[in-house]
């Protein structure tokens, strides 16, 4: 077996087929991006390496990552879900609201949060799977519906710190051998998701109707629970997002994360999950979501001006597919080069 | 019997065919496209009688011009995303291309260009930007859904970094005029004689000419328009730079009727873009539409968000309003087409016929 596959491509240089394992894996390109660009900054801004720095980078980043993972398992099975950020700024509010009332313990409103966003997610798979529409029709609607719906909640109130039990906040800033806390938990989420992905029956599904609904359905796959979970598990993960999001940022207002769908699909999209569905990783998802924080944070520390972000972030979405699709035709040429050989 | 005269069975069968050779009339072609759009009429005429018991007011010359000037750059939006969504492509980048014109007009203002020169720079920045976004779906054939999030952010990054925080607002009256002032001594705004221009420009491309029909060809079936000559990537960028040309223009009307530049202008008006276009019959996976049916959604839409100032709710909760509006009228047509099929299974005694057995389900 490992004989036969290594006979074609050994006829190419050894630093050919690096560079094509490489590109072909957007892990291992992002991660050599990432330490190129984290190298960089060091060099101008020694700063970037300090405890605190990284400790910020890096768990900002986690929440992003943890969303990030649940949006690419809708976007694996070509669909897209744009109400993420609704869902993520009305937990958060949601929760906070709940404890500023201190009716409910600390991890009973966590799990509000999480319920909240499980819920809302499942309504995004039961309207796009029952009357079988666009999801990025819908999501679009759900994602002034959710952000209607804080803004009712709220009721022109902010939520801070001062109102919450004592100890609310302070997960954020704890650590585990110098490790954040909210790392530990996004690496939790990426490593069960994978595993989700690769182990069970609903993993395989995942990805068959991603790449061809029809063909998924004549083998007995039921594509419209395999959407509909997905997009429940989107939401659950998008309401674990909003409850860090809350620990993370002291202040909460209806129209927290408003705009961070972009940043979410950027990191989905740079991680490799391709849009057209039925392929990518929520490994490289997460790894998206850490890329993004880092330009960010680069951006910060060589004091570039912070209006730089968003046009950085589109500049990296629409590299990242084009790069995507150059290096497919490429393969797409060798392959049909060494068929004619 | 076997006798019979030669000439019956061949004119039973031309009778036959008639009505396939035969091209549909009038009246039959425009029943089958017509009825969302009567729904509309309906629900237009339903909301305008709302309006009325809400305000006496409601008709009258300067609440009609209120009403049309509030959505006119959303409405022109509309008209080129209207084709975009028949070729089965989509253009979420309109809102930033809003923001990025009002953005530009103000900085070049403030640096002290000539208001024509700068009113023509914005403009042929919106046909560059429709242009990258046409390049990248046609040339390197990626989808438009992640190309035009991708320049959603990079449009309104770029007018975040030319503008930054700041508002320019002090523009010549004369501009600001147009944006909100009507045509002296009747109700109809300046802009509105604006979006009915392109909007006859529009409907005749869309529907009366061979560009129109391609569109539609290309929406149907991709592959079956591209053997049959149509240059399905070139006409689909043409699409995508008339589309930030519109964009571009529309952030001129806006930053006019604001009369102020900012770079968040625009913000969340992709939604209500897309909702006219849906509202309007569009098929959002493509093929199917009509610009009229647009046209009456823009009247639509603007009469429901009127009324909704009218009776006192906020901003936010309009917001709302169209987000359900969205989700209805994708929801509607499809249960519609359940209760045909259902009606008639009914009729005919029948569960279920064969072809819809779901995945998975056992054939007893």
């Amino acid at each position: 077996m490992a004989a036969n596959t290594a006979v074609a491509p050994a006829r190419r240089s050894v630093a050919a087929r690096v560079v094509t394992t490489v590109g072909r894996s957007r892990e291992l390109t992002l991660f050599g991006v990432m330490i190129v660009l984290s190298l960089g900054v060091t060099v101008r801004a020694p700063q970037f390496l300090s405890p605190s720095n990284l400790t910020e980078v890096t768990t900002l980043a986690a929440i992003m990552a943890i969303a990030a993972v649940g949006e690419a398992l809708v976007i694996i099975t070509k669909n897209v879900d744009l109400s993420v950020e609704s869902t993520i700024g009305l937990t958060a509010f949601v929760v906070a609201d709940i404890l500023s009332q201190h009716t409910l313990s600390v991890p009973e409103a966590w799990a509000a949060g999480l319920g909240l966003g499980l819920v809302l997610g499942m309504a995004n798979g039961a309207v796009i799977t029952l009357f079988r529409l666009p999801s990025i029709v819908v999501t679009l609607g759900t994602l002034s519906i959710y952000r209607g719906l804080a803004f009712f909640v709220a009721g022109g109130r902010e939520m801070n710190l001062a109102q919450m039990p004592a100890g609310y906040s302070n997960p954020s800033s704890q650590t585990f051998f110098g490790i954040p806390l909210f790392v530990l938990v996004a690496v939790a989420v990426v490593v069960v998701v994978a595993l989700l992905l690769r182990l069970t029956p609903f993993g395989r599904h995942l990805y068959a109707v991603g790449s061809n609904a029809e063909a998924a359905s004549v083998i007995g796959i039921r594509s419209r629970v395999t959407v509909f979970l997905a997009f429940s598990l989107c939401g659950l993960l998008a309401g674990l997002a909003g409850v860090l999001w809350g620990m993370e940022f002291g202040t909460i207002y209806a129209t927290s994360a408003s705009g961070i769908v972009l940043q979410i699909v950027a990191a989905v999209v740079v991680g490799g999950v391709m849009i057209s569905g039925g392929s990518g990783t929520v490994v490289g998802a997460a790894l998206g979501a850490l890329f993004l924080g880092l330009i960010n944070n680069a951006l910060l520390l060589l004091l570039m001006p912070q209006e730089l972000l968003q046009a950085i972030y589109g500049g990296v979405i629409l590299i990242a597919v084009s790069a995507d699709a150059l290096l497919q035709r490429r393969e797409r040429r060798i392959a049909a080069e060494t068929i004619v050989r | 019997m076997t006798d019979s005269p030669s000439s019956t069975p061949a004119a039973s069968v031309a009778a036959a065919d008639e009505p396939v050779l035969s091209r549909p009339g009038f009246l039959q072609r425009f029943s089958g496209m017509a009825r969302w759009e009567v729904l509309l009429l309906v629900v237009l005429g339903l909301l305008v009688l709302e309006g009325t018991r809400l305000s006496k007011y409601f008709i009258s010359g300067s609440n009609f011009s209120n009403l049309i000037t509030a959505v006119m750059e959303v409405a022109i939006c509309a008209l080129p995303e209207t084709l975009i969504i028949i070729t089965g492509e989509i253009d979420l980048s309109v809102e930033s291309m809003i923001g990025l014109s009002s953005a530009l007009l103000g900085w070049l203002w403030a640096a002290g260009v000539q208001l024509e020169v700068a009113i023509l720079i914005v403009l042929v920045v919106g046909i560059l930007g429709g242009l990258l976004n046409g390049l990248l779906v046609s040339r390197v054939a990626l989808p438009s859904l992640v190309v035009t999030i991708g320049t959603l952010a990079l449009f309104r990054g770029l007018a975040d970094v030319i503008l930054g925080p700041t508002a320019i607002s002090n523009f010549p009256a004369a501009f600001t005029a147009f944006g909100f002032s009507t045509i002296p001594g009747t109700p109809v705004p300046f802009t509105l004689v604006v979006f009915v221009i392109l909007g006859a420009v529009f409907w005749t491309v869309a529907h009366a000419t061979w560009i129109g029909r391609q569109i539609f060809a290309v929406g149907k079936n991709k592959d079956a328009a591209r053997y049959s000559g149509v240059r399905v990537g070139t006409l689909k960028m043409a699409l995508f730079v008339v589309s930030g040309l519109v964009a571009a223009f529309a952030g001129v009307i806006l930053t006019s009727r604001f009369s102020s530049a900012t770079a968040d202008n625009g913000t969340g008006l992709t939604l209500v873009v897309v909702t006219i276009v849906v509202l309007g019959g569009v098929d959002i996976n493509g093929g199917k539409g009509t610009i009229p049916g647009v046209i009456l959604a823009v009247f639509t839409l603007a009469t429901l968000q009127n009324e909704l100032t009218l009776a006192g709710v906020s901003s936010e909760y309009q917001a709302v309003a169209v987000g359900l509006l969205l989700i209805a009228s994708v929801t509607v047509p499809y249960l519609a087409r359940q209760i045909g099929p259902m009606v008639e299974r009914v009729r005919a005694g029948r569960r279920q016929p064969a072809d819809s057995i779901g995945p998975g389900e056992i054939v007893s």
